[in-house]
């Protein structure tokens, strides 16, 4: 009887174990062996177990790196801005677009497209736009008779690019996942705000937002979290300059670990990103759960009354 | 208060016409009823006036000012939606105020207004608690209130009843109605519940296939409905319905149906004879379960027919019961005072008034 008990308890481990045993080999033996590598001073023609054990000089060598320090309040710069852009962008555009239009589902499915294209396409395809001389924006300004802008070859102009390129490409993301929440809302409630005198605009800011607000927030987290660890599109454009004026973080650890072969320095810095993005996860999942905490307990103060 | 008038308003989806063109007065300051199975047009009708859904044709009159391009902000009206249509991320005060502050009313007496409303609807311990902290008869309320704050002076409600439990229901009935006393508005009341329409309403529209099919007050309705569907729908337990054939013998006119004979008014005789003439004789028989007597015949009783029924199913209520009796094959209920339980699988003879039958036409349904 007992054992029985203690099989029938242990099988739903059984059909995890092989998931689990995935998620430890390409998961977890990964990090683990990033997180040894980040203490070595490890060069690439070493194997691994030749390197030399340096303690935490990975670690406060970047705290004093001015490169490093450039390179993470680029990353900073850059990930706030598109993601103030995108969401702003992104939920006018579900606000604007969130009626019965003839041929909705075709629009939606061209709205994701820029999502869908390889990142490395979309950077080569930005490039070619942004061509100094035959460049379809340069061309269209001369043909105006502006002057033409340096758009990859000047330090501020070089991120305004990068980020134009990353806002074509991710606010469709905002914008479907705000379009979705917007045509969940309760049709109910805007139509009794329409009869209660809300005019378009004082319904988009009293009821509209409000109420989408838990999956903004989350949908905002995520890409801040992706913005991050931006890479190809950057990598295509620019390679970082001119200077260091676009070399986000995880452009500058590629070029630690290929270019200056400095694997243990380029493992350190993919830890401080790691570390980073944990904390936004972990703000992201304890926002989660107080809005679950806070939906239990008005269950329960409505099953109470 | 405005007296509220369609004017031979239309509703088309696309190509599909629910609403065909319909002229209805809702006169001042009346509690209106309109009633009818689902999909019979009435929430669409409602959802016209309130401003919600565009006409696809007509105007709606509130008097002599023309209000079916005006915003529903504008027409000054208050509506009660089925679902309450709370906003649930406002707590109970604000959402009773919301209307308040979009027209700027000073703080101090948004507060007044909304105690004053709370404290009659007996909510005023809720006001700092969100809707989904309340139960349904709760937010029913807080919906109510809402509608109140306002002080328009047209009040839609939209099946507001319908997503409570029976006994709730019937207290919030109860209140509603207390409710219409208090207040000197127009009210516009959809349900597709026949007894809410009786007990609420001064005046009540049937509705059916977005078509009007009767108005009038409840006993208008009741004692004189135009068509088998309005005598249908009207009253509890439903009508029971006989097919029959007219025959004329001695000078009296009978409906001959299978396993009854029933003689008819005299004023049925004068209205029907011509049809046996013209072989135009099938009829459909109408009568009220509560017209039939076992043997509490009032004395003033001329010319009762007797109708023998068989029992299959005895529901008993305490001071009455409700029987599913059959006629040969077609079934029937009656409604009859009881001291005792009636007792199933009998044969019991019951007599009918020739006042008391209703004649429908066969083919158009109307009353003749």
């Amino acid at each position: 009887m007992q054992s029985s008990f203690n099989t029938n308890r242990l099988i739903p481990y059984f059909f995890l174990a092989p998931a689990l045993i995935i998620l430890g080999v390409a998961l977890l033996y990964p990090i683990g062996y990033m997180i040894y590598a980040s203490f070595l001073d490890w060069n690439p023609s070493q194997r691994i177990g030749e390197a030399d054990w340096v303690g935490l000089r990975n670690y406060t060598f970047l705290l004093h790196d001015a490169s490093f320090r450039e390179s993470f309040f680029v990353t900073l710069k850059f990930a706030s801005i598109v993601v103030i852009l995108e969401m702003i962008i992104g939920v006018g555009l579900a606000l604007l677009l969130d009626r019965n239009i003839r041929g909705m589902s075709a629009l939606r499915t061209i709205f994701i497209l820029p999502m869908m294209i390889a990142p490395i396409v979309v950077g080569l395809m930005w490039r070619y736009m942004y061509h100094p001389t035959v460049g379809i924006f340069n061309r269209t300004l001369k043909d105006w008779g502006f002057e033409a802008i340096p758009w990859l070859s000047d330090s501020w102009w070089s991120l305004v690019s990068v980020i134009i390129a990353d806002i074509w490409q991710w606010t469709p993301f905002i914008f479907i996942l705000s379009l979705a929440a917007l045509q969940s809302l309760p049709r109910s409630a805007l139509e009794a705000s329409r009869i209660d005198g809300a005019t378009g605009w004082q319904q988009i800011f009293y009821i509209k937002l409000p109420l989408m607000m838990p999956v903004l927030i989350v949908t905002a987290l995520l890409r801040l979290i992706d913005a991050f660890k931006v890479l190809e599109v950057i990598l295509v454009l620019t390679n970082g300059g001119p200077g260091l004026s676009t070399e986000i973080l995880s452009l500058r650890i590629s070029r630690t670990a290929s270019e200056f072969r400095e694997l243990g320095v380029a493992a350190a810095m993919s830890n401080y990103l790691l570390i980073l993005l944990f904390v936004l996860t972990v703000a992201m999942f304890l926002y989660n759960k107080v809005v679950e905490k806070h939906a239990i307990k008005q269950q329960a103060k409505t099953e109470e009354a | 208060m405005p007296q509220i008038r369609f004017d031979q308003v239309t509703k088309s989806y696309g190509n599909t016409q629910v609403l065909p063109p319909f002229d209805l007065t809702l006169h001042n300051g009346e509690f209106t009823v309109l009633v009818g199975p689902s999909g019979c047009g009435k929430s669409t009708t409602l959802r016209m006036l309130a401003g919600l859904e565009v006409l696809s044709g007509g105007e709606i009159w509130f008097d002599d000012r023309p209000i079916s391009r005006v915003e529903p902000k504008d027409r000054d009206i208050a509506m009660v939606f089925q679902d309450y249509a709370l906003y649930p991320h406002m707590n109970i005060a604000k959402n009773m105020s919301f209307a308040l502050k979009l027209k700027r009313t000073p703080k101090k007496e948004i507060n007044q207004k909304v105690e004053q409303v709370a404290t009659m609807l007996g909510i005023e311990h809720l006001l700092s608690r969100k809707p989904g902290e309340l139960s349904g008869g709760q937010r029913q309320r807080v919906a109510m209130g809402r509608a109140l704050v306002r002080d328009a002076s047209t009040f839609l409600f939209d099946e507001p009843l319908s997503n409570l439990d029976a006994k709730l229901r019937n207290k919030m009935r109860t209140e509603l109605a207390e409710m219409r006393n208090l207040l000197d508005k127009n009210m516009v009341y959809v349900t597709h519940d026949q007894v809410e329409a009786m007990t609420l309403g001064d005046r009540i529209v049937v509705m059916a296939d977005g078509l009007i099919q009767q108005q009038g007050t409840p006993e208008e309705l009741f004692k004189t409905p135009n068509n088998k569907f309005v005598a249908g729908f009207i009253g509890s337990p439903n009508m029971n319905f006989l097919e029959a054939t007219l025959i004329e013998e001695a000078d009296n006119l009978y409906a001959k149906g299978k396993g009854f004979c029933l003689q008819l008014s005299a004023q049925h005789r004068a209205t029907l004879t011509s049809r046996i003439a013209q072989q135009d004789a099938d009829i459909t028989v109408g009568i009220r379960p509560s017209s039939f007597y076992l043997d509490n015949l009032p004395e003033s009783a001329n010319t009762p027919s007797e109708i023998s029924l068989y029992v299959v199913v005895s529901e008993y209520l305490g001071a009455q019961s409700v029987l599913l009796t059959r006629c040969e094959d077609q079934n029937l209920e009656i409604e009859m005072e009881s001291a005792s339980p009636v007792q199933n699988n009998q044969t019991l003879n019951f007599s009918v008034l020739p006042e008391d039958i209703m004649i429908f036409d066969n083919d158009t349904g109307n009353r003749l």
